[in-house]
């Protein structure tokens, strides 16, 4: 008893160790390892599950090092030569049979999360519907039942399920928001990908591109704005009242035939890039350029960043298919009445 | 030289230069091999220590977005295919024969053929950098990012055409070694008792065979649809980018462990000579090897769990893929038990032979966490796997093949490396490896996905990519350590011992370091497992001969394989090159006319000709010569 003590004595700071890798890491907004979602949680089980099993192999295969490291090595003068151990049959089924357990014990979650994650709530009635295309290096989302097509932004009603239908336009993305779940595949037609996520609350959180896409890959983020019903709804409705142009009329012409040709806002413009329908209520500018209005770290005014993305488009993010708005001859000026309009953009919910 | 003696033909034989462009004696290719592997290698770790500054601290701009993809890509392509494939092959060439008792390997002339194409089709790779830009779709080079809608470089077109070129040297290489093993074992070598090396080679080469034409027929269809304007990977004309990574994931698994088995192999002997037992559980390593090739193959979809295969292809492959578990368990508790017991040094090579263990494993954990399929929706594609496959590749694969190369230099060159700077070698790159990769395991859990040029601060992810990037450059040293080690080991004069570790247990170290260009004077009799420790427990200093002092047939030297590879790294550049758009005329008429292609292959078909129609008979060492050599 005393002795079964002493060794859970030694692995306690091992477990304490553990214990405070899983709980404080990351932020509650990316982290695999803080969960905000069922399917996030799920998948998190499965994973400390895997470790936990993982750990003890390890624990015995390093015992077992260490110990024939210490007491198996030469001295001096040792000649004689040790015993030619050919096998041992019994040893050997042990750790052919032992492994064989650990990998059922973990097949079996494995399989019971393949089927409960990879179930299709695209016709399920109770589900909000998103169908996500994703495109070098911006994400559309459509909301099929609301009439809503929308950017960068996905906002989401809390505890519900969101089904995603998930295809790209050009290259093949991956969609992954770590803390709501794990990621799936945005591939080209014909190999149309769904999933479903439900965020347990109102939050905003990072959503990433996580398949090489090109050289702004790494700066193909988005964000999953998690509010309550009351709030969708009312977003919903903000979101479908017509356009919002820019009180100079002049301005507003110049907006209209250069950036809505491939931009929309409310009921106008293309479809061609993101829609920009209340982008001054959203938490970033070409998805890396932070705004102050999420009160998180490293943001700036949400003017500054969308003056910073319009006077040069690909220092911001390389291979991006913006043209600069100064070739299409908007001045500086204009560029900062364009940021100015575009920031106060904002839609109430 | 004047070793040319009348037998029934005399051979021309080269010296300098043209001596290791004609060679096909396997050790001389093995050392090939090890240069020009040595060479990628360097060329892949400064790329790769590029890759670590650039992301030493947040929205660093140290290289641009473009240039980073292509330090990626570059960085994995040369790794696996031009840096630890090749150095595999220089073990392979420098042991392999020595070790089954055979005086070369089945085909030597082939043998020269693949380490020229291999050479070239890597050049052809390289080349990228310096005209107009190297491949930027990730070593994987998913389509369509790699096609020519989105990578309108020739970047792409080197990786196809140089993988290509390069891919025929692995083939030869590996249908070699099967006609070698299967072929030419000293007598009394029956399957079981063959060095734990000689299997392992097998089953790799057995590896080889089956999965390359997987890659080579995906490389035919990527470069067809790129320059030929094919629809193979196009959705638009039915074609299916998925298509492309099953067929590259069917190639690109059983690659890992064409990798990893001769590391194995490697370890089963680095072992057994430090611990002066033999290995323990001989038969079920070798029946472990078999079950992990055959596994090999099953599992390549775990890769693409996220591409959407749907619940019930992931389920089993998630099973396939924990399965590799137990067989590869059996072979790390056969490793601690032969040492279990024994009388354990601690040179350089065993060093990295046990510093392989714990390493390994630690990669093979998670490399069952990552067959959990859900648990990869979360992993895939993000630093958590970055940290597993280098966690087997550098610290399996790669700490291996430092252990066999501490190991057999002695043989190879006749000259021991400096232990104490192997042992330097050792605890910097060790150390170094650990502190790259182990933080990279919860980068990938706070959420950095792999393949990103650089990261917004506030993430928690800083002072990880710092620890991470400071343990590259240790990593770096303890390579340079190494080379230090070799240019001070180069100016020593030769002398090895025949066995230089004493406990030498294989035929290898019954003959001289380094051995006579026919290796062994007489084929020995293999009468067991670990033949040559059987004889010396025997109170024998040699082995017994199977066959009586005669005059030793050899294969003549020949250009041609460098002359067959050269005409293909020529038609390449032609294929390449055939779609551009050239301001220059005469260019314009060389590429776009094909000419260029014509030319290189009708000199590799030229070359295949000669070969054809000259009679080469070889010639002969006569006994008079091996004798004098002997009192000599």
């Amino acid at each position: 008893m005393m002795k079964r003590w002493q060794a859970v004595k030694r692995l306690l700071p091992l477990m304490a160790m553990f214990a405070l890798v899983l709980s404080g890491c990351g932020r509650e907004d990316l982290s695999v390892l803080r969960p905000q979602g069922p399917v996030a949680q799920g998948q998190l089980d499965l994973i400390k599950l895997s470790i936990s099993v993982m750990l003890v192999v390890m624990v015995v295969v390093f015992g077992i090092a260490t110990y024939v490291l210490i007491k198996f090595r030469r001295k001096k003068g040792q000649d004689e030569i040790p015993e030619q151990v050919e096998g041992n049959h019994k040893l050997e089924i042990i750790w052919t049979a032992i492994p064989l357990l650990l990998v059922l014990v973990l097949a079996i979650p494995t399989i019971q999360k393949v089927f409960a994650y990879g179930e299709n709530d695209w016709n399920n009635p109770e589900a909000v519907k998103v169908e996500v295309t994703s495109h070098q290096f911006w994400w559309e989302f459509n909301y099929p039942d609301y009439g809503v097509r929308t950017a960068q932004e996905l906002v989401v009603p809390v505890g519900k399920k969101i089904a995603f239908q998930l295809k790209t336009n050009d290259v093949l993305h991956s969609f992954w928001v770590p803390s709501l779940g794990g990621k799936m595949d945005t591939n080209t037609e014909g190999s149309v990908n769904y999933m479903t996520l439900v965020a347990d609350k109102a939050d905003t959180y990072i959503g990433k591109c996580a398949e090489l896409c090109g050289p702004s890959h790494g700066f193909m983020e988005f964000r999953v704005k998690a509010v309550d019903d009351a709030a969708f709804d009312k977003w919903v409705a903000a979101f479908s009242e017509p356009a919002v142009l820019p009180a100079d009329t002049a301005l507003a012409e110049k907006f209209k035939t250069n950036c809505l040709s491939c931009h929309a806002v409310g009921d106008q413009g293309g479809a061609m890039g993101p829609n920009l329908t209340g982008i001054g209520s959203r938490e970033t500018i070409a998805s890396i350029l932070l705004n102050d209005i999420s009160g998180k770290p490293g943001t700036k005014p949400t003017k500054d960043n969308l003056v910073e993305w319009l006077m040069e488009p690909q220092a911001v993010k390389p291979g991006n298919t913006m043209p600069n708005p100064k070739d299409l001859g908007f001045s500086d000026e204009e560029i900062e009445q364009i940021a100015d309009y575009l920031a106060n953009y904002k839609l109430d919910y | 030289m004047a070793h040319a003696h009348a037998h029934s033909h005399s051979a021309k034989r080269y010296t300098g230069i043209m001596d290791w462009l004609t060679t096909v004696d396997h050790k001389k290719i093995g050392i090939l091999y090890l240069i020009a592997g040595g060479l990628f290698f360097g060329i892949g770790g400064i790329e790769a220590i590029l890759i670590r500054l650039q992301l030493i601290k947040p929205m660093n701009d140290l290289v641009s977005a473009q240039v980073f993809n292509e330090l990626i890509t570059m960085h994995g392509t040369t790794m696996i295919f031009l840096g630890v494939m090749p150095v595999i092959f220089a073990i392979m060439n420098a042991v392999i024969p020595l070790q089954i008792g055979a005086r070369d390997v089945a085909f030597p002339f082939l043998n020269s053929l693949g380490f020229w194409t291999f050479l070239f089709g890597g050049l052809l790779l390289n080349l990228s950098w310096i005209m107009g830009g190297a491949p930027d779709a990730g070593w994987t080079s998913y389509t369509p990012l790699s096609t020519n809608d989105y990578s309108s470089t020739h970047g792409v077109d080197f990786y196809t055409i140089g993988l290509q070129i390069a891919g025929l040297g692995t083939l030869i290489g590996g249908i070699n070694f099967l006609a070698t093993i299967i072929t030419m074992r000293a007598p009394g070598m029956s399957f079981m008792r063959m060095p734990m090396f000689t299997w392992t080679a097998f089953i790799t080469s057995a590896m080889i065979l089956f999965a390359f034409p997987a890659v080579t027929v995906g490389l035919v269809l990527l470069s067809f649809d790129r320059l030929l304007g094919a629809n193979f990977f196009d959705v638009a004309a039915g074609g299916s980018p998925v298509l492309w990574q099953h067929i590259f994931w069917i190639f690109g698994h059983p690659e890992v462990y064409i990798l990893i088995l001769p590391a194995f192999g490697i370890i089963s002997e680095v072992v057994p000579t430090f611990s002066r037992k033999r290995l323990f559980g001989y038969s079920s390593m070798v029946f472990a090897t078999i079950l992990i090739a055959f596994l090999g193959f099953m599992v390549w979809a775990h890769h693409m769990f996220t591409t959407g295969l749907g619940p019930v292809a992931n389920a089993l492959f998630a099973i396939a893929t924990m399965l590799i578990a137990v067989p590869t368990g059996i072979k790390i508790f056969n490793w601690l038990f032969t040492m279990w017991g024994g009388q354990i040094r601690f040179t350089s090579a065993n060093l990295f032979a046990i510093g392989f263990v714990p390493t390994f494993v630690m990669g093979g954990v998670t490399g069952v966490m990552l067959g959990a399929a859900p648990a990869d929706y979360q992993f895939h594609d993000t630093y958590f796997v970055v940290a597993h496959f280098h966690y087997v590749i550098v610290g399996g694969l790669v700490f291996g093949l430092f252990a066999g190369l501490h190991y057999w230099w002695p043989k190879m060159f006749g000259r021991m490396l400096n232990e104490t700077l192997g042992k330097w070698t050792f605890w910097l790159f060790a150390i170094g490896f650990h502190m790259t990769f182990f933080v990279q395991h919860f980068l990938g859990l706070l959420g950095m996905q792999r393949r990103i040029v650089s990261y917004l601060p506030h993430q928690n992810f800083d002072e990880l990519n710092f620890i991470s990037t400071i343990g590259s450059i240790l990593m770096g040293i303890g390579v340079l350590a190494f080379l230090v080690n070799v240019v001070i080991t180069a100016r020593k004069p030769v002398g090895a011992p025949d066995d230089p570790w004493e406990d030498g247990r294989t035929l290898e170290w019954s003959i001289p370091s380094p051995p006579p260009e026919y290796n062994f004077k007489q084929i020995p009799l293999v009468r067991g497992l670990d033949a040559f420790w059987k004889e010396k427990m025997a109170g024998n200093k040699e082995m017994t001969p199977a066959e009586p002092l005669g005059p030793i047939h050899m294969p003549s030297p020949s250009i041609l394989p460098f002359v067959m590879s050269l005409g293909l790294f020529i038609g390449g550049l032609g294929f390449m090159f055939s779609t551009e758009d050239f301001s220059n005329s005469f260019m314009s008429l060389i590429f776009n006319k094909y000419i260029v292609l014509i030319v290189g292959l009708l000199i590799t078909f030229g070359a295949m000709i000669a070969r054809s129609v000259h009679d080469d008979p070889g010639y002969h060492i006569e006994v008079e010569e091996l004798e004098g050599e002997g009192k000599a």
